[in-house]
């Protein structure tokens, strides 16, 4: 008898675990399959300028990739409209890496037989390393409008759009200080992972330069990540007026929590890390109440381009996907045309020729877009632009002026 | 008055881990065995009263219930499945055993309840207590943590030592064979003992997620191991070495923390750790019985 339960309890147990998996792979195997989407008819090949597009969009990061492709498709069809580049029309071609390296490499080879020229993407920062290796050997242009460790644009092909980890740290004291938020800073960082040490060790060289005070710098590592309760009361002692927190927002949820149990009054400033604060379930939103964190855009600033932007974004898309990767598409797909125009490529030229003349202009040209004024490229891939931040007011995030 | 403060914080974080260490020291004391799934029998714990509080919306002590009877249930069945056919197998397997329930929990976790961050609702009432103008507060369930670990230390050691199942445990725990021989049933024994730890560590997984209040597959798995370290600092085995170890640990953590480094702190705790097991290879309240393992 108890043998027997245990077969059925095995048996159980096995079915239990494996049932999803199943499940799951049914799903990757279906949905990998026929993404691709355009904006033209097919049979226009040799007249139209190929984009490619490589992003998750299907699994947990779907929501990063679909936003990419939909602010592309956004800017290509306006492009388009207004008579193309260099009178060529662009063309649209998306396919799906699902937050994989190795998909990723298959999307791209995929792109490349169907004739890729460039290459927007990939979305996500580990594939865009795998894939950047890729573009690299076959000297295609790369911009990514992510992806943003520092490998991600490691050949001299590939350019991005958002700000690199590391940029982020500099980025984040220029804000800072520009907005005279802050003089006295303390900063809380995750000393194990290269993400928060590197926009750290960036801010705190920045901050110096520029005259700003970092009175206490604590840090945690990945293994003591629960209790905050004494940097939190080291930052409370060091007069600090601002809390800088390049780290993620499962950590920054629980130090929000355990500063306001401390009566820690202070302004907090984040990166991109801190975007999803308000998606923890069940977390009290009013403790992030005037939050500030460095991110590119935000739906609701005032200026015409937003403006327009997110009005043409709702009617085609709706608001599910319209966050900052949209916005980063959006820009990175100007940024093309762009340096599309200033080297006259032609939509018969090969995709090698196409990179040597759009990486050379790269560096030439100056866009307007969504996630800044003015923005100009390194010929390391690097753009420079003025930071922008939003605050969360009233639970949803609001632009600062 | 800023060093109470860590102190205080050190007091809190050692008392949760000192509650976790009970139910290892318990474990191993009379299975002889590291039960590296108990840090995650906290996790469900915590999930338990997530989903009973949060999600269906029901009175706190209803989850605190559910999750004690929830996690004893979870203890016992997982002790009938995968540690007792490994009874008479070599220490190893079953501590491989151990690791791969651990994982396997952690992963029923995340497709249960995927792998986004939850924030637990506290279920401590008790108001904090500010002293000194905001300079020194102490949480309720700073406060909550310490009396509950210092009264289940207590019951422990009175059950260990007064009654009728703790004395089988505690033969079990000398000399399993000759307990036997002496009309002790050792599953029977055992099975209580994995009940009471997986209970205790319901509630230390309560407490914990009220403390820090964030919910993930993974909660449980670091503060496990951390009470793992205190509960053989302390002397694995022993009840009160276990309070002690935990509730020092915290304390040392939260120090080290604050005077020398938070990027070195937990380096520091273990150079302690190292330095202390050299002097007294047993722990600070080991007993030395050469026998014993």
């Amino acid at each position: 008898m108890k043998k027997h339960f245990k077969k059925v309890l095995a048996l159980a147990l096995s079915l239990a675990v494996s049932v999803p998996f199943l499940a799951a792979c049914g799903g990757n195997n279906g949905s990998s399959s026929g993404t691709t989407s355009k904006s033209d008819d097919k049979g226009s090949s040799a007249s139209t300028l190929k984009v490619g597009v490589i992003g998750p969009l299907t699994g947990d990061a779907a929501v990063y990739g679909n936003a990419v492709k939909n602010g592309a498709q956004l800017a290509i069809d306006e492009i388009n409209n207004a008579g193309g580049v260099n009178g060529v029309k662009l063309e649209l071609y998306a396919e799906d890496d699902v937050n994989d390296t190795e998909k990723a490499v298959n999307a791209y080879n995929a792109l490349k037989d169907k004739g890729m020229q460039i290459l927007l993407g990939t979305v996500t920062s580990q594939p865009c390393i795998s894939v950047e290796a890729e573009a690299k050997n076959d000297n295609i242009f790369l911009i990514t409008p992510s992806a943003t460790t520092v490998e991600a644009i490691d050949g001299d092909n590939a350019f991005r759009v958002c700000f690199s980890d590391p940029d982020q740290g500099t980025a984040s004291a220029t804000y800072i200080a520009d907005k005279n938020l802050a003089k006295k800073i303390a900063v809380i960082y995750d000393s194990s992972i290269s993400y928060s040490s590197g926009i750290y060790d960036n801010f705190q060289k920045k901050a110096k330069e520029l005259g700003l005070e970092v009175v206490a710098a604590e840090s945690f590592t990945g293994d003591s990540k629960t209790d905050f309760s004494t940097q939190i009361q080291k930052v409370k002692s060091s007069g600090a007026e601002l809390l800088f927190l390049p780290i993620y927002y499962q950590e920054a949820s629980l130090i929000l929590q355990q500063a306001k149990t401390a009566g820690l009054e202070i302004k907090y400033f984040g990166c991109d890390g801190l975007d999803g604060l308000l998606t923890v379930k069940n977390f009290d939103t009013s403790l992030a109440e005037n939050v500030m964190l460095l991110t590119p855009f935000s739906a609701d600033a005032k200026d015409e381009k937003t403006q327009n932007f997110v009005k043409s974004f709702k009617e085609k898309f709706g608001d599910e996907t319209l966050n900052q990767f949209a916005a980063d598409a959006y820009d990175g797909v100007y940024a093309i045309k762009a340096a599309a125009e200033k080297s006259g490529v032609k939509a018969d030229m090969s995709a090698s020729d196409i990179c040597d003349a759009m990486k050379k202009a790269m560096t030439d040209i100056k866009i307007d877009g969504l996630t800044g004024t003015g923005i100009t490229w390194s010929a390391e891939g690097e753009p420079t632009k003025a930071p922008k931040a939003v605050k969360i007011v009233n639970g949803a995030y609001t632009a600062m002026d | 008055m800023e060093f109470l403060s860590y102190l205080i914080s050190g007091l809190s974080l050692g008392s949760i881990y000192a509650l976790i260490a009970l139910g290892y020291t318990m474990v191993y004391g009379i299975a002889k065995m590291l039960n590296f799934a108990h840090g995650d029998i906290i996790m469900v714990g915590g999930f338990i009263v997530f989903t009973l509080c949060t999600t269906l919306g029901l009175d706190s002590i209803w989850g605190i219930l559910g999750a004690i009877v929830g996690c004893t249930i979870l203890g016992v069945i997982v002790e009938k499945v995968a540690y007792k056919p490994l009874r008479s197998a070599s220490p190893l397997a079953v501590l491989i055993t151990a690791i791969g329930v651990s994982y396997l929990l952690q992963n029923l976790a995340l497709l249960i309840f995927g792998s986004g961050t939850k924030t637990f609702t506290s279920v401590v009432t008790i108001p904090k207590i500010s002293l000194f103008d905001d300079q020194l507060v102490i949480t309720g369930e700073t406060i909550v943590t310490i009396i509950v670990s210092v009264i289940i230390m207590v019951g422990l050691v009175f059950f260990v030592n007064k009654t009728k199942p703790g004395h089988a445990m505690r033969a079990v725990s000398e000399d399993r064979g000759a307990a036997q021989l002496m009309g002790i049933n050792v599953n029977a024994t055992i099975s209580l003992t994995f009940a009471i730890g997986s209970a205790l560590a319901a509630v230390a997984g309560i407490l914990m997620c009220s403390a820090y209040p964030s919910l993930t597959a993974y909660t449980g798995a670091m503060p496990g191991i951390k009470a793992f370290v205190a509960a053989v600092f302390g002397g694995i085995g022993s009840i009160p070495g276990a309070m002690v170890g935990g509730i020092l640990l915290g304390v040392f953590e939260s120090l080290s923390r604050a005077y020398i480094s938070s990027q070195l702190s937990d380096a520091i705790v273990f150079a302690v750790l190292i330095i202390i097991l050299t002097i007294k290879p047993t722990g600070l309240m080991g007993k030395k019985i050469s026998e014993k393992v």
